[in-house]
């Protein structure tokens, strides 16, 4: 398999031609936005939340690079039926495994955007804990 | 007159460079990428190192090398010669009237700065207008905003037209919104190639009694600059994106005003005497060289100046406009790509463009793994990224070493793009 294949593997590139829960929701009980100024990838997340704070849909919309939008994507189906804090609690590498491709550093950025929007929405809304090692800044999500 | 007939041949025989020799003087050539030779089109973002650039430092480090300046020794007097020369040899790229009047920096970054800080926090304030470009880098945009911010002066952009010039006929009703104290371009942008027309916008600040700051990062590597014709007040260029080590710019300003200008780092070696209620300062250039220089890097931006002017800048130009012309042409002809900037003939060898449909950050992906280097992003231009009305572009950009060759494999890697992601 070439370099190509690995890191655009069909999947990626299905989820990105074809995104799934793509558009926002209005309304929604919990929405943040973020964007990888480095990039330009920007991603929107908005989610509503069922009995126990458990996310029963979830949308979003952004325009960004295949890796950024796939990713979001892809997380979007892995998180639905999950409680508002097992998704705080959700380490990033469930998110890859499920990506499955080698990440250079700049590209983890573009992988793991959608997800720090989502922990931002809920944050917001539930207050869930943010992941520690954003420090206090977090509150205009800038992963840079 | 036989003399005077010579020196024109010579002239003229220098104004064509062999790109595919000048490649043997560069070592990263050597190596493949993902199994294929490099296509290096990513040197405005800071160029491939010559041989001749590494060996002169390896030189200095083994035969020459001191604490400049302080020791007594020989080998200090050799460490001193050997930095003195080097700003000479700047001094000459620039046409500069006197090696005083440059300073080495770590970068055209922080030459700009010390012009900002130690020139703007003494003379702006509310009332004052500070104007840069659309076009600038961050790197002569930032520093402005925040001592404007800082001293309570306003700061203004001339905009760009659709062809991404400047739009002069703005300066007058800038003009009226107060007292123009600073005006800072770039000589050329880094995003679009422009080449923008410094010597009138330095006779507008002058009018208006306003000081010109030209950022000539991306200019000195690609023409010659003569500060004297340009008309400027202050111009700050990075070693690293000219064959030179990472690590040393120059900032050129007149004698005038940094005598007159107050101090920006302080600390060894820019001082006369250190008292315990004050200290004073030493004479130009150390005035503005706090601490130990960066000795062996200005030693090799010497050598890349030597290297540079031994090919020609005149040469190096022409060639760079044969290489975005070819590249604006090959480019054209594919429909799903848009380009971005002034024709070939007013541009310096650089071209940003888009492929429809598809992020920057995965053509440069798709490119690196054909051994192709193009940069993705805003290029520290967020603000003219906005007014082209993308988030990012893809940018290939040509030196002296660059080969027609690597622009079809751009153009065959672009198709390879399209095919994956059209
Ligand atoms: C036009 C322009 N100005 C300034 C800079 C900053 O150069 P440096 O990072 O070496 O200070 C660059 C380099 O990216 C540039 O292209």
């Amino acid at each position: 398999m070439g370099e190509f294949e690995q890191l655009y593997r069909e999947l990626i590139l299905d989820h990105y031609k074809s995104p799934r829960n793509h558009g926002l929701l209005d309304p929604a009980d919990a929405s943040a936005e973020g964007q990888n100024p480095l990039c330009g990838d920007e991603i929107a997340v908005t989610v509503r939340l069922g009995a126990d704070d458990r996310i029963e849909e979830v949308g979003f919309d952004g325009r960004g690079c295949a890796i950024s939008q796939a990713a979001t994507s892809m997380l979007t189906d892995l998180v639905k039926g999950k409680t508002a804090q097992e998704v705080a609690e959700m380490p990033k590498d469930d998110l890859l495994d499920e990506l499955g491709i080698p990440l250079t550093p700049v590209r983890l950025k573009c992988a793991i955007l959608g997800l720090g929007v989502l922990k931002l929405a809920l944050h917001k809304a539930r207050g869930t804990p943010l992941p520690e090692e954003w420090g206090t800044s977090a509150r205009d999500l800038v992963l840079e | 007159m036989s003399r005077e007939y010579d020196a024109d041949v010579a002239v003229t025989a220098k104004t064509t460079l062999d790109a595919q020799r000048l490649r043997a003087d560069f070592p990263i050539f050597e190596q493949t990428f993902h199994g294929k030779p490099l296509a290096f089109l990513d040197s405005a973002a800071s160029s491939q190192k010559p041989r001749q650039m590494l060996e002169a430092m390896t030189h200095f480090y083994e035969t020459s090398y001191a604490n400049v300046h302080r020791g007594v020794y020989q080998l200090a007097e050799r460490a001193t010669e050997a930095l003195e020369l080097s700003r000479e040899k700047v001094r000459a790229l620039l046409n500069a009237p006197s090696a005083r009047e440059v300073i080495f920096v770590r970068n055209a970054t922080e030459g700009i700065n010390l012009v900002a800080y130690a020139w703007g926090l003494s003379n702006l304030g509310p009332g004052d207008l500070v104007v840069v470009t659309e076009l600038e880098h961050h790197s002569n945009f930032v520093p402005w905003q925040y001592i404007a911010h800082r001293t309570g002066a306003g700061f203004r952009m001339i905009p760009l037209d659709d062809h991404g010039q400047l739009r002069l006929d703005e300066l007058d009703s800038i003009a009226r919104e107060g007292n123009v104290k600073v005006v800072a371009t770039g000589v050329v942008s880094n995003s679009l190639g422009t080449m923008n027309p410094v010597d009138r916008l330095a006779a507008w600040a002058h009018e208006h009694g306003a000081i010109m700051v030209a950022d000539g990062a991306q200019s000195a590597p690609h023409m010659k600059m003569d500060v004297q014709a340009l008309g400027c007040d202050f111009v700050a260029i990075s070693a690293h994106k000219m064959c030179g080590p990472s690590g040393v710019g120059a900032l050129w300003g007149k004698a005038e005003l940094l005598e007159r200008m107050e101090p920006f780092l302080t600390g060894g070696h820019m001082i006369r005497s250190v008292g315990v209620d004050d200290s004073t300062w030493g004479e130009l250039p150390h005035k503005f060289e706090a601490g130990t220089a960066p000795m062996a890097e200005a030693v090799g931006f010497g050598a890349a100046i030597d290297y540079l002017t031994e090919i020609g800048f005149d040469a190096i130009e022409r060639y760079e406009h044969e290489l975005a012309a070819y590249a604006l042409d090959k480019l054209a002809e594919l429909p799903w790509v848009t380009s971005y900037g002034p024709p070939a003939d007013r541009r310096a060898g650089i071209v940003s463009f888009n492929v429809d449909g598809v992020h920057p950050h995965d053509v440069a992906q798709v490119l690196d793994f054909e051994g192709i280097a193009i940069r993705a992003g805003h290029h520290c231009c967020q603000p003219l990224m906005r007014k082209l009305g993308v988030a990012a572009t893809n940018r290939a950009s040509f030196y002296l070493y660059t080969i027609p060759d690597e622009i079809d494999r751009l153009v065959d890697g672009l198709h390879k793009v399209r095919k994956a992601f059209g």
